[in-house]
């Protein structure tokens, strides 16, 4: 069995982990789909999206290795970091449900992503700013296709509304989990490595509240709501995902295709 | 011609794996040959984060330059431009066509692009076939990350597009 790692706390390298472990966690949920999606076409547009943020992930993380200082590669990474040790938002790691909750977390997801990219793109290190370059075009695509299903399931048949909705009860009030700042953000923001989440707030309610509207769905009103995924202390779900995810790199250390 | 045009001659017959009607000239992903004396430097720019053939890209641009006899050569990745369609060629696009695969037109102004939710209107895609503009949209996802499915109304073929991104 291969031992954990531990990594820094560093600010930075914290800021990285948020960002890479939010999209590889999001993208292991997705893949789950592959082979059951409700038909061809989109099972292959989750596999496709998937893929994309796997790639941001491995690009994040082997940055955050690299500005950690441990000589820790995207692998080690991925696979070799214990539940408390992920930085990803809670949201992400929420079982797949059915499509309408992926549908809607995929939306809540990109559309965050596509501005916290956006404003990643004139980030003061030059690599992340590169990997924000190309993970915006994708994000935004991703969000189109996610808000093209949720309008469309929304405005459908009384089955795939009372779905829709379900799933925005489950899952809206994990988006406080985002935009709440801490001394990582701050970092981030000081020294222009990124912006702090919390500042995206306002452009993510008015992206997603146009997108309910369109779909004549309420935006729930906003209740005091705690999600520290970001902060390590994950929900009960984290710990099965994971020991999917790692198992091989675990049992096989250092194993290669 | 020196080492650095000969290496850029090899690398115009080097296929992109999962389009090969492509070299990886066409599409426009070498963004420089460096000529450091001891060594080539190949400079690549990945087409998509997650793109499975990057890798695969890299070992065929190496193995082609080490064909050629044109001593040690590295690839390095250069994340920033990133990649745009707008960088296949226009001899590119029309082997894409060729290939059936219809080619992607101009790129939209980046940034401040809303999401289009309601009366959202795309350009026609041509059918590779027929050149007919009757068509839909099929998928917004395709065999590849690059790609969406498409059908003609006219000559009734199912074709793919590469996205422009």
């Amino acid at each position: 069995m291969q031992a954990s790692i531990q990594v820094s706390q560093a600010p930075a390298v914290q800021y990285l982990l948020r960002i890479g472990d939010t999209a590889l966690i999001l993208a292991q949920r997705l893949a789950e789909w592959s082979g059951h999606a409700p038909v061809l076409e989109e099972d292959i547009a989750l596999s496709n999206m998937a893929l994309d943020l796997v790639g941001q992930a491995r690009a994040v993380l082997t940055h955050a290795g690299q500005l950690e200082g441990s000589g820790y590669d995207e692998d080690q990474l991925a696979f070799l970091r214990d539940e408390r040790d992920y930085r990803n938002v809670t949201l992400v790691e929420l079982p797949r449900g059915d499509f309408a909750v992926t549908v809607l977390r995929n939306a809540m997801v990109a559309t965050f992503f596509k501005l916290l990219w956006t404003q990643l793109a004139t980030s003061s290190d030059a690599e992340l700013a590169g990997i924000a370059g190309k993970a915006v075009k994708e994000a935004r695509y991703h969000q189109q296709h996610a808000a093209d299903w949720l309008v469309r399931l929304a405005d459908g048949t009384d089955e795939s509304r009372r779905r829709v909705e379900k799933a925005v009860m489950q899952l809206w009030h994990y988006n406080t989990e985002l935009f709440a700042d801490d001394a990582v953000d701050e970092h981030a923001h000081a020294t222009g490595l990124g912006p702090r989440w919390g500042d995206l707030k306002e452009a993510w309610t008015a992206e997603m509240t146009e997108l309910f509207a369109a779909g004549g769905l309420t935006v729930p009103a906003e209740v005091a709501f705690l999600a520290t995924g970001k902060r390590g202390t994950h929900s009960e779900h984290m710990g099965f995902l994971l020991a999917e995810m790692q198992h091989l790199q675990r049992a096989f250390p250092g194993g290669v295709w | 011609m020196n080492r650095a045009e000969r290496a850029w001659e090899v690398l115009g017959t080097v296929l992109d794996p999962e389009v090969p009607a492509l070299s990886v000239c066409d599409l426009g992903i070498v963004r420089d040959v460096i000529d450091h004396g001891d060594e080539l430097e190949v400079v690549l720019t990945p087409t998509y984060s997650g793109c499975p053939a990057t890798e695969l890209i890299e070992q065929n641009v190496l193995e082609a330059i080490a064909a050629e006899g044109l001593g040690p050569a590295r690839a390095t990745l250069r994340r920033a431009p990133a990649w745009t369609t707008d960088w296949i060629s226009a001899e590119g696009k029309r082997k894409l066509n060729d290939y059936g695969i219809a080619p992607p037109g101009p790129v939209p102004p980046e940034g401040g692009v809303p999401i289009r939710i309601i009366g959202r209107r795309q350009d026609a895609i041509a059918c590779p076939r027929c050149a007919s503009l009757h068509t839909e949209r099929l998928s917004a996802f395709g065999s590849t990350a690059c790609k969406a499915m498409y059908r003609c109304l006219s000559c009734r073929e199912p074709f793919e597009h590469f996205k422009p991104i």
